[in-house]
């Protein structure tokens, strides 16, 4: 369990989280989505006693991590693959923080085999891959056995079948009564992996509830059809509580209406139809949708910028 | 790859087996074996202060001939190696600086500082365990230091003895002194947390300012030189106390201080830092 209350990072004028309030709950994958930069690594930080909160407080397990025993032990935590110093070996790194902690040695050959590190165990971190990387800071996270996990962004740099492996590590460990606690800024990849989501932008919560929750609140479901006589069908289906977008090859995006309602208004005026489909709303236009203004960094519309060099003739 | 299936056993659970200040000690014994940069530095060092001990013994013997008396008398066996610790000093200080920079410039601060949040026990393990790796390979280095200068000087029957006045507690002494070094540089690495600043600043330290002291005026300035950190620490090395400089254990006494200093300037900075 985490609980954070009115965390707030300031540094200077720049507040990276601003009075965060938000509690992780244990036998569940708790999604930390937000843009780049929206304070997720800092929060994170906050957690495990690295940064100092300018104001409110964290705590994991009813405890400030900086008070806890033996961390390892009870929180497991990668924050960057590369923090590790690179001219030790991958196993003496793991046997430093097991010792630090009181973890016994054959828990670091637990561990190594689970990544599946062991065949280069005695080489030197420096040499490894950014997805060797990662699979030595999941062994340091797992190697306590602890309740709490958590994850900063934990599918980068991994190969496809590196996804797959920690997307069901991570599902094994809630369902085995963990706290599992894990950010990405990728949609996708939080819509098959958390069925808990905490939305952060610009340093605020934005939102702390259930996924399918979440995109019931802030994305609708509509209606995708295509008909050679769409012009027409679009004056039929108009109407008091629906509406309609045109969809960029043509079809109709019909908003407050069922697939079967539709479906018999064409049938009723003799039109063809080619496409009926309810589209289920994504998480990520959800996500947009509530983070639209608190995105920090925003892209330049492709071609809308750009202006032309002067000389260059037109 | 292994299934996950076999991920961490049956869950959590709790340990009742309490974290000791041992474990973080033994954590950070094994820290400093386990990367080569402990292993090459140190070699650096022995090589330093037994190298130039001996060629300074060649170069003494060859000329003792030429000398006038007053320079003969002046001479006392340990003088090889006290030149040789003038430019040993830095190498088994870069060896203090590393142990904590390397672990600011490779990100491993952050995995440690998750592992042992008590900021304290963490630097004093850090401290303990690398003043006990400089003590025991430095007493060792200085014998051999010292050896080395008398097969030389025998050739010319200047070589002493180690049961000579004061010799052993020089030998002894430097061994200490040594550790002291490394850790005086434990805390500039800490405070600077950059590997090249830190050699740079303990070599202005332990090198420039105990020559620049031989340049200030009057009686002031002698005062000041003999408290100036590689001169009281330097006095330890000197068989015999000679006027002009702090009584050897006083010396290296004053060098405690200001690593004692220096130490607690880190910590304060390390509480409230974040890595």
């Amino acid at each position: 369990m985490i609980e954070a209350r009115g965390l707030t990072k300031r540094y200077g004028d720049t507040t990276a989280v601003d009075r965060a309030t938000f509690s992780v709950a244990p036998g569940r994958v708790t999604g930390f989505l937000g843009p780049n930069g929206a304070g997720k690594t800092t929060t994170m930080r906050m957690i495990l006693g690295l940064d100092r909160p300018t104001a409110g407080e964290v705590t994991v397990g009813g405890r400030r991590y900086r008070t806890l025993g033996a961390p390892l032990r009870e929180v497991g935590a990668l924050l960057d693959a590369r923090n590790a110093h690179g001219g030790r070996s991958a196993y003496n790194h793991l046997l430093c923080l097991a010792k630090s902690n009181a973890i016994p040695r054959r828990r670091v050959d637990e561990v190594l085999d689970l990544v599946g590190l062991r065949s280069v165990a005695k080489k030197r971190s420096k040499g490894f891959s950014l997805g060797m990387g990662q699979r030595l800071g999941i062994a340091a996270a797992l190697l306590g056995d602890p309740g709490v996990l958590m994850f900063d962004e934990p599918v980068n740099g991994l190969d496809p079948e590196g996804i797959l492996w920690i997307r069901t590590l991570m599902r094994r460990l809630a369902r085995e009564g963990r706290t599992v606690f894990v950010s990405s800024h990728l949609m996708s990849e939080m819509a098959l992996t958390a069925e808990h989501l905490v939305v952060i932008g610009r340093g605020r919560i934005l939102a702390d509830t259930g996924m399918a929750e979440f995109i019931g609140a802030n994305a609708t479901s509509h209606v995708l059809v295509r008909s050679p006589q769409a012009a027409e069908l679009a004056r039929l289906l108009a109407g008091p509580g629906r509406r309609l977008e045109p969809a960029p090859d043509g079809a109709l995006r019909v908003y407050g209406a069922r697939a079967a309602e539709i479906g018999d208004v064409a049938a009723d005026h003799g039109l063809r139809l080619h496409e009926l489909a309810t589209v289920q709303p994504s998480l990520e236009e959800a996500f947009m949708r509530l983070t639209g203004e608190a995105v920090q960094y925003h892209a330049g519309v492709p071609g809308a910028a750009a202006p032309v060099p002067p000389g260059s003739g037109a | 790859m292994s299934a996950p299936a076999a991920a961490a056993g049956t869950g959590p659970r709790r340990d009742a087996r309490r974290v000791r200040f041992g474990h973080v000690l033994s954590a950070e014994w094994t820290k400093i074996l386990t990367v080569r940069s402990t292993f090459w530095t140190l070699l650096a060092g022995a090589v330093v202060l037994v190298g130039f001990s001996a060629l300074w013994a060649l170069a003494f013997t060859a000329s003792f001939d030429q000398m006038s008396a007053r320079d003969r008398a002046t001479f006392t066996p340990m003088l090889p190696t006290q030149v040789a610790y003038y430019f040993g000093l830095v190498v088994f200080g870069a060896l203090g600086v590393l142990v904590i920079t390397a672990e600011h410039t490779t990100g491993m601060i952050k995995t440690a500082l998750t592992a042992v949040p008590r900021r304290a026990a963490y630097l004093a393990a850090k401290t303990l365990v690398l003043g006990a790796v400089v003590l025991a390979v430095g007493i060792v280095v200085t014998f051999a230091s010292f050896y080395a200068a008398q097969g030389i000087l025998a050739s010319k029957h200047l070589d002493g003895s180690i049961g000579d006045p004061g010799v052993l507690r020089a030998v002894i002494g430097g061994g200490v002194y040594l550790a002291l070094v490394a850790i005086l540089a434990l805390g500039i690495g800490t405070l600077l947390r950059h590997t090249a600043g830190s050699v740079v600043l303990l070599f202005v330290v332990l090198f420039v300012l105990g020559i620049a002291g031989g340049f200030l005026p009057s009686t002031w300035g002698d005062t000041v030189n003999k408290f100036l950190p590689s001169n009281a620490g330097g006095a330890i090395l000197d068989p015999v106390h000679k006027s002009g400089s702090l009584a050897p254990w006083t010396g290296l006494g004053v060098f405690a201080v200001y690593t004692a200093l220096v130490l607690a300037a880190a910590l304060i900075l390390f509480e409230r830092r974040d890595p």
